[in-house]
């Protein structure tokens, strides 16, 4: 059904560290090679040796710079589905393969009855989700719904695979639902927030903020200026001796 | 937004054809034309074959069309679903019309009571899964270009627009010129030209949705800028959602989309009008020979000019 229920039990979701992630991609190869090989069929790449591949995949890490000057600075930036409270890919679809799981609030997509008609995407403001080419359906994250319940892993696996693979620790996985869990009070303390909150969509996946920058930063990067400006005028003998060598060598 | 040919045939035909099937049924509920077997084959063929033909069209843009029954379901949510089962559910008053108007035996015009109940049924499903397809698009709220009251009004209107110029040109060949029809479908086409040129002050009137520094929160840090792309080659959502086409393009493509869907066929609707036997059968074949090009452009600028607020994340600076 596409309905989506009025409350869910849990809001299972991901607290994504903007401050620590250092875009090194690992979680976007973990979730693929995870979900490539998981329940449902593998997610296709389409010409993948050829000049201009590219495939399903539901996890992508941008980069982006922020700010100008010597105040900017570089900030990945992970994107996956948000598992919304309100999404409006769920209430689209017009076969009920899109749906939001009123126990602990996670949005799939059944690949037996999705048409791959790919209006949920168009309804989707976060790019979340991606048609599978070869097989004709639409696929997102499915928050690892085959890992967190699944009793054969051991239990430090029971999580999605990108917050297993992360190896800076800027990926964390719980209930959002509840204010008691690690990652509520994480939220907390460092004033997560929601993406496009104006979309109204109510994302359960929050982002936690750059922390701010140390004073002294910009300092360090006069320091080095001031030590190549210095270097440029000759102070001691030997340093005028290599002026003069460099000057007759590069004649 | 990319536009998918099977999606821009499937809206203009099963459009032309639920504006024809209209203006059919409308002349069989109040007598405008006698009954006879081969207009009413031709007619009726004609509206039904384009609704069949856009609706199997786009059952080719779906990955799965196999499965394409499963649509039918959700309708309690779902525009595309209300869609499919209004088309379907459109097949029975409109067939049923279709049947008893070309093979019933008593002659003379007029539409017995069965027939005028089925004839109020047909054009209220026409309208109304006419107004679904529109639905499907301006209930999108990522899209500032789609998510506005007056498409639906518009893909009501098209779909006359386009069928009254069809059904027009039919009636001349039959020998049955009416002043009358030419003239509703003079006015519909007025109305389709105003309506167009209030949608695209509509659009560009409407402020972007989103902002890259409001989509990914770091508006406070500063001006955000994209540093290094998750992908190398495009993906599906920049394939599907990041199609973009120049603005000195899209104003071309406005004035001829004036012109060829509006201008000249009502220019050739008025010469259908106007002139005399020979004139008015050229100006009811030009109108649909215009028209049709026309409303391809038409359909295909509405998708190409869209912007899907995604495009934040890929480097664009607001959408």
């Amino acid at each position: 059904m596409t309905a989506l229920p009025a409350k869910t039990e849990k809001k299972l979701g991901l607290v994504i560290d903007l401050d620590t992630c250092v875009g090194c991609q690992a979680c976007v190869t973990s979730c693929k090679e995870w979900n490539t090989g998981g329940y449902s069929a593998p997610l296709s790449d389409q010409n993948p040796y050829g000049a201009d591949p590219h495939g399903t995949w539901l996890n992508r890490v941008h980069s982006y710079e922020v700010g100008d000057g010597a105040d900017s600075q570089a900030v990945h930036f992970p994107r996956s589905c948000l598992h919304c409270e309100e999404p409006d890919c769920v209430t689209v679809c017009p076969t009920g393969a899109s749906y939001k799981r009123a126990e602990d609030g996670i949005v799939l997509v059944n690949p037996d009855t999705c048409i791959g008609c790919k209006l949920c995407s168009w309804a989707c403001p976060y790019g979340a989700r991606e048609y599978d080419y070869k097989v004709g359906v639409m696929r997102k994250c499915t928050l690892c719904v085959d890992r967190i319940y699944n009793e054969n892993l051991p239990e430090e696996d029971r999580i999605p695979a990108c917050v297993r693979a992360c190896p800076t620790g800027a990926r964390h996985f719980g209930d959002i639902g509840d204010p008691d869990s690690d990652v509520s009070k994480l939220v907390a303390e460092r004033e997560g927030y929601d993406l496009m909150p104006d979309m109204g969509y109510k994302p359960t996946n929050k982002y936690l903020p750059p922390r701010p920058k140390r004073k002294g930063d910009g300092a360090a990067r006069n320091v080095l200026s001031e030590t190549s400006q210095r270097s440029q005028t000759p102070g001691s003998a030997m340093d005028r001796l290599f002026a003069w060598a460099d000057q007759q060598l590069s004649r | 937004m990319h536009p998918a040919y099977s999606v821009i045939f499937f809206t203009t035909a099963s459009g032309a054809g639920y504006g024809m099937l209209t203006l059919l049924a409308l002349g069989i509920l109040f007598g405008w034309f006698p009954r006879d077997m081969t207009f009413g084959l031709v007619t009726f063929g004609l509206a039904l074959g384009l609704i069949t033909a856009g609706l199997i069209s786009s059952s080719a843009h779906l990955g799965r069309p196999e499965r394409a029954w499963r649509a039918f379901s959700q309708w309690r949510t779902s525009w595309l679903s209300r869609e499919g089962v209004m088309a379907v559910a459109t097949y029975v008053p409109s067939g049923l019309l279709a049947l008893s108007w070309i093979f019933a035996e008593e002659a003379g015009q007029t539409a017995n009571g069965q027939e005028k109940f089925l004839s109020v049924f047909a054009i209220a499903g026409a309208l109304v899964t006419l107004y679904c397809t529109g639905m499907i698009y301006a209930s999108l709220r990522t899209i500032r270009h789609w998510n506005l009251g007056i498409v639906p009004i518009n893909y009501v209107v098209f779909g006359l627009m386009t069928g009254a110029v069809l059904f027009s040109f039919i009636l001349h060949l039959f020998g049955l010129r009416s002043d009358g029809y030419s003239w509703i479908t003079a006015v519909l086409l007025a109305t389709g030209l105003a309506l167009k040129v209030i949608y695209w002050m509509n659009v560009d009137a409407a402020k972007p949705i989103s902002t890259a520094e409001d989509a990914t929160g770091l508006g406070h840090l500063g001006k955000v800028r994209q540093f290094e792309v998750a992908h190398t080659q495009k993906n599906f959502v920049m394939r599907e959602m990041g199609y973009e086409i120049a603005r000195k393009h899209v104003l071309r493509l406005r004035n001829l989309t004036y012109i060829l869907a509006f201008g000249l066929p009502l220019a050739g609707t008025l010469l259908t009008i106007l002139g005399g036997t020979v004139l008015s059968i050229f100006g009811t074949f030009f109108a649909l020979v215009t028209i049709a090009i026309g409303i391809f452009v038409e359909r295909w600028l509405f998708f190409a000019e869209a912007e899907h607020v995604v495009n934040v994340y890929y480097g664009a600076e607001a959408a």
